[in-house]
């Protein structure tokens, strides 16, 4: 199954409420999951999130930006669980669960990037350059909608679900 | 490059803690030490450096001008630096600029802090543009989780151990044992660090740094100024660094999603917290061989293990021998966090550089008593906060 097959359908398995991007512009909204970043049209630098309209790259400072679509797969640079509620704005759920952050590295964009593993799986089976495929995930909710958030989850254990 | 000297006259701290008071307060002894260990006359200060606090209001934003009217107005100049955990570093780097161009001949330079319990938090309010609110809200990304990615990537790459990190802990709690100035005074074991609550795997709590009270402050003055006031012989501060990373940082780094791209640009030739200490080096024209002791920051037990390797106490990969050998115990051959560092005392962001200053003055001097570092002569101390921030003091005598 694909990636985007595979997002649909996680998509269509959750409630009925409203999914809406937790931020805007810093992932896509629909079909295949993919972390939006900034690509430098001189040096071919990326940036993420792309939100600034220029080029930190400080050899091409008047160089165009353009929004890309990050590399969907990478692995895994590093990751810790943690344990304890952190303060506002998190949003918990009720009652607090821990959860893992993963530091990811690109190999075509030459970038570690962020992000929380999927909720559903288990951080003991990481080890670094443990191959991770970003996904959309919820990440808080209220009565009418579901805030979405990119997620990653291991490449392995998709096969095994 | 070749780079002046000033001198230290005077140090003075108020104890760490959880007072809970005004950080005016603390302020105010720490200055008021460091004039009496100086001998110099407030209303003699030429120059007032303030370390900013973010976490009390305007007050703390004008942090220089707040401790001179506390002192009482005498007319001096004043600027409040704020470079997160550097700011006393930064402050301090003012103060030295100002003295070493010749505009002024003693400055007093002083940080204090009240702080909340727990995490520091972003500032309140939806504040969708702020990457420091947004890794809260998006990743739950606490400081303590950059610090166990740091951590797990230590095993990873070269197989440290919990047991490693625990020790670390271990020896500061016990250097921080006779530092008057510390805030936890108990000696503790690997197997109470590692029954302690897990905070951000594999960092347990016992090895984060908690949030602390507390002030410091210095007088530092021209060498000739010293000369005048009978000090022959004063601990001289030989570099300030507060250097900024250089593009591509390709270290993940608070409060950042991700980490510059290295496409298509040849990565710098050190990482940013090896170039921290790299231009103090440079400065002072030393080398990391020259070091006799040094306080790193650490606001992790790992970090402490990774800051071994930034200023050049042992090649990468190799801290855990270096720790495991005791080089960086006390009665080693490069003692590391003899205050006590952060594990004895908690961190009060504007005050910390300068409490490491302190702490390096003391025992250049020999003055540190239960602690002290026979014949030291050159003391590092070295921090690095977020938004791309660092430090790196050298002192000699």
């Amino acid at each position: 199954m694909s990636n985007a097959e595979l997002q649909n359908k996680r998509d269509s398995k959750t409630s009925n409420k409203t999914q809406v991007a937790a931020i805007n512009g810093w992932m896509t909204t629909d079909g295949e999951a993919r972390l939006v970043g900034g690509r430098g049209a001189e040096t071919g630098s990326y940036f993420f999130p792309k939100n600034m309209a220029f080029s930190r790259n400080p050899s091409a400072p008047s160089e165009e930006i353009a929004e890309v679509h990050l590399s969907a797969r990478g692995r895994v640079w590093s990751w810790t669980t943690n344990h304890y509620q952190p303060p506002a704005p998190y949003m918990p759920a009720d009652p607090f669960v821990p959860y893992t952050v993963l530091a990811v590295e690109l190999d075509e964009e030459r970038m570690v990037v962020l992000g929380r593993l999927a909720p559903d799986c288990d951080p003991a089976t990481l080890t670094s350059g443990v191959e991770v495929e970003v996904e959309r995930g919820v990440l808080y909710e209220d009565d009418d909608n579901q805030y979405m958030v990119w997620q990653w989850r291991p490449v392995a254990t998709e096969v095994a679900r | 490059m070749s780079v002046g000297e000033v001198a230290v006259l005077g140090v003075g701290m108020h104890p760490w803690g959880k007072w809970g008071r005004n950080f005016v307060e603390y302020g105010v002894v720490a200055a008021r030490a460091a004039l009496a260990d100086a001998e110099v006359d407030w209303r003699d200060i030429q120059f007032v450096a303030g370390g900013e606090t973010v976490r009390n209001g305007y007050p703390g934003y004008v942090a220089g001008a707040t401790f001179a009217q506390a002192l009482g107005w005498q007319g001096a100049p004043v600027v409040s630096a704020y470079a997160a955990c550097a700011s006393g570093a930064t402050a301090l780097n003012a103060a030295r600029a100002q003295i070493l161009a010749g505009l002024c001949d003693v400055a007093l330079v002083v940080g204090a802090d009240t702080t909340p319990k727990g995490f520091l938090a972003p500032n309140a309010g939806e504040r969708g543009d702020d990457p420091d609110w947004l890794r809260f809200r998006l990743l739950g990304a606490t400081n303590p989780t950059y610090f166990g990615l740091y951590a797990r990537r230590r095993m990873e790459q070269y197989g440290a151990t919990p047991d490693h990190f625990a020790k670390v802990k271990v020896k500061n709690a016990r250097h921080g044992l006779n530092n008057p100035y510390a805030r936890f005074r108990k000696e503790v074991t690997i197997e109470d660090v590692n029954a302690s609550p897990m905070v951000s795997d594999p960092l347990r709590l016992l090895e984060i740094c908690a949030t602390s009270d507390g002030a410091a402050a210095l007088v530092i003055c021209s060498l000739d100024y010293a000369r005048s006031r009978g000090v022959s012989n004063p601990v001289r501060i030989a570099a300030v660094s507060t250097v900024t990373p250089t593009y591509p940082n390709t270290v993940i780094e608070m409060p950042n999603f991700a980490t510059d791209s290295a496409f298509g640009v040849p990565e710098p030739e050190r990482s940013f917290r090896d170039s921290i200490a790299y231009a103090a080096y440079e400065q002072a024209g030393i080398g990391p061989e020259d070091v006799n002791l040094a306080e790193v920051y650490d606001l992790s037990t790992s970090l402490e293990l990774d800051w071994y390797e930034n200023i050049g106490l042992c090649a990468p990969g190799e801290a855990e021998q270096l720790l495991d050998a005791g080089v960086t115990t006390l009665g080693g051959r490069v003692p590391v966090n003899v205050s006590g560092g952060l594990a004895s005392f908690g961190e009060a962001v504007p005050a910390q550089a300068i409490q490491q200053v302190c702490e390096i003055t003391w025992q250049l001097r020999g003055q540190a008593e239960g602690r002290q570092v026979e014949g030291a002569r050159v003391g590092l101390t070295v921090n690095q906060g977020l938004f791309g921030h660092g430090s790196c003091v050298i002192a000699k005598r």
